[in-house]
């Protein structure tokens, strides 16, 4: 198991094989840990708004302060008109926080170090935000391609820039999560199978590189979440409110 | 962008190249369409549940409880503000009867000193005219009895002039000739015993 530090991301079918047509929809490891995942979060945040109290207890002070953040940051990045997405962003970030986080638990499965189901989210965000940029503004959304104050002669060349970017959103999207978490997790395990190959003699260096890297994984659970999440934000700004 | 155009590569032959990526993919797991399908129709049933409860029930009730708590804080603050300036009052109402009741109390205490002071003076003045009165009274007294005193000394004097010759020498002598000398000699001598 130490000798390929890829082994961690394998998919496995846990229970029968289940077929709709010609698609396999398996209950997989990666399935376990999203309901495992969402479980937690309706369990937590549920218990956090069941009573209300004018001094909260810990529960209720953690939902009330991620609820705070959350509205805080879209508010922030995106304005007032980002409310009525407020449900999905916090939904979304925590799904994300609450999977990197679970990844963090020895021998689990991290579902965002998948590309397909970050590639999903992202892709559903990209397609979203357009569709709610062309309701608002209808097909005066295209200038949002069209930067002002670029001179004439730069505008083509600037356009194409621009599109590429747009398109290449939930791509950059998906991949910074995906290959954070992927690469994290396996640098943890490269790190544990030193620790097992240089055996009690030479084991320590490794061991403490492990023990920070931990520490620093944790990190980065929460802050690719909120990086994904904030990016929402920011192309949900661009959708609404039409600054080019 | 290579890469990205790669990863798009990918995401778009899952549906038409199963077998080829399969095959190629021995490193990454996570390039293996086997499960994709699978973690997708997943991803959307529990990312979907968990937005509908939350967006439909737990949100609204932390909203609901964020709002409530504001209020209430809110509605408390207000209301010892209220409290505060109710009190502020109070004080000021109890400062002015403290002030008010000093200057009555002033006033009363005033008052009856005057009053004191004029029934004092009063009754000093009447002292002072009964005690005039009663010394005017006895200097009249004395007045007379000094009047009178002369004459009841000359009497005496002429008596005991009569009977001391009458015992001396055993003659009558005239008691009128007695008087005149008696007489004579308080003229001469008046000033010495009366000290008029």
């Amino acid at each position: 198991m130490a000798a390929n530090p890829m082994t961690q991301f394998e998919v496995y079918r846990i229970g029968p094989e289940i077929k709709v047509g010609a698609f396999d929809i398996s209950f997989t490891n990666a399935s376990l840990f999203m309901v495992i995942s969402s479980l937690a979060i309706l369990v937590i945040f549920n218990l956090g708004s069941k009573k209300n109290s004018l001094l909260p207890n810990k529960i209720q002070l953690l939902a009330e302060l991620s609820y705070t953040f959350v509205s805080k940051m879209i508010s922030d990045t995106a304005g007032s008109k980002a409310k009525p997405y407020f449900s999905f962003i916090f939904s979304l970030f925590m799904f994300v926080l609450f999977c990197n986080m679970f990844g963090m638990i020895p021998y689990t499965f991290t579902v965002t170090s998948h590309i397909i189901v970050t590639f999903v989210l992202a892709a559903f965000i990209f397609i979203g935000v357009t569709i709610i940029g062309f309701i608002k503004h209808g097909i005066g959304y295209l200038k949002l391609f069209v930067p002002s104050g670029v001179p004439i002669v730069l505008l083509p060349l600037i356009v194409v820039i621009e599109i590429i970017s747009y398109l290449s959103r939930p791509i950059s999207l998906s991949v910074r999560l995906f290959a954070n978490m992927m690469a994290g997790h396996t640098m943890m395990k490269v790190f544990g199978g030193f620790v097992i190959s240089l055996g009690v003699v030479g084991g320590w260096l490794p061991l403490s590189f492990s023990v920070a890297l931990t520490g620093l994984e944790i990190l980065v659970a929460f802050l690719q979440a909120y990086v994904f999440a904030i990016l929402t934000c920011i192309y949900l700004n661009d959708a609404l409110n039409l600054h080019h | 962008m290579v890469k990205k155009i790669f990863f798009q590569l990918i995401f778009f032959n899952l549906f038409f190249l199963k077998e080829v990526f399969a095959a190629e993919s021995g490193g990454m797991p996570q390039l293996n369409p086997e499960f994709w399908i699978s973690q997708i129709f997943w991803l959307t049933l529990t990312f979907g549940i968990l937005y509908i409860v939350l967006s439909k029930l737990i949100l609204p009730k932390i909203s609901a409880n964020l709002e409530l708590r504001k209020s209430q804080i809110q509605e408390n603050i207000e209301a010892a503000e209220k409290q505060r300036e109710s009190s502020e009052a109070k004080l000021k109402e109890y400062d002015d009867i403290i002030s008010k009741s000093k200057l009555e109390a002033n006033n009363i205490f005033k008052e009856a000193r005057e009053a004191v002071l004029k029934e004092i003076n009063v009754k000093k003045e009447t002292l002072d005219k009964q005690i005039d009165e009663e010394i005017k009274k006895v200097e009249q007294e004395i007045n007379l009895l000094r009047k009178g005193a002369s004459e009841k000394i000359n009497k005496i004097a002429i008596e005991t002039t009569s009977e001391l010759l009458v015992k001396l020498i055993g003659t009558e002598v005239n008691n009128s000739s007695i008087s005149a000398i008696v007489d004579d000699l308080s003229k001469r001598n008046g000033d010495k015993y009366y000290g008029n």
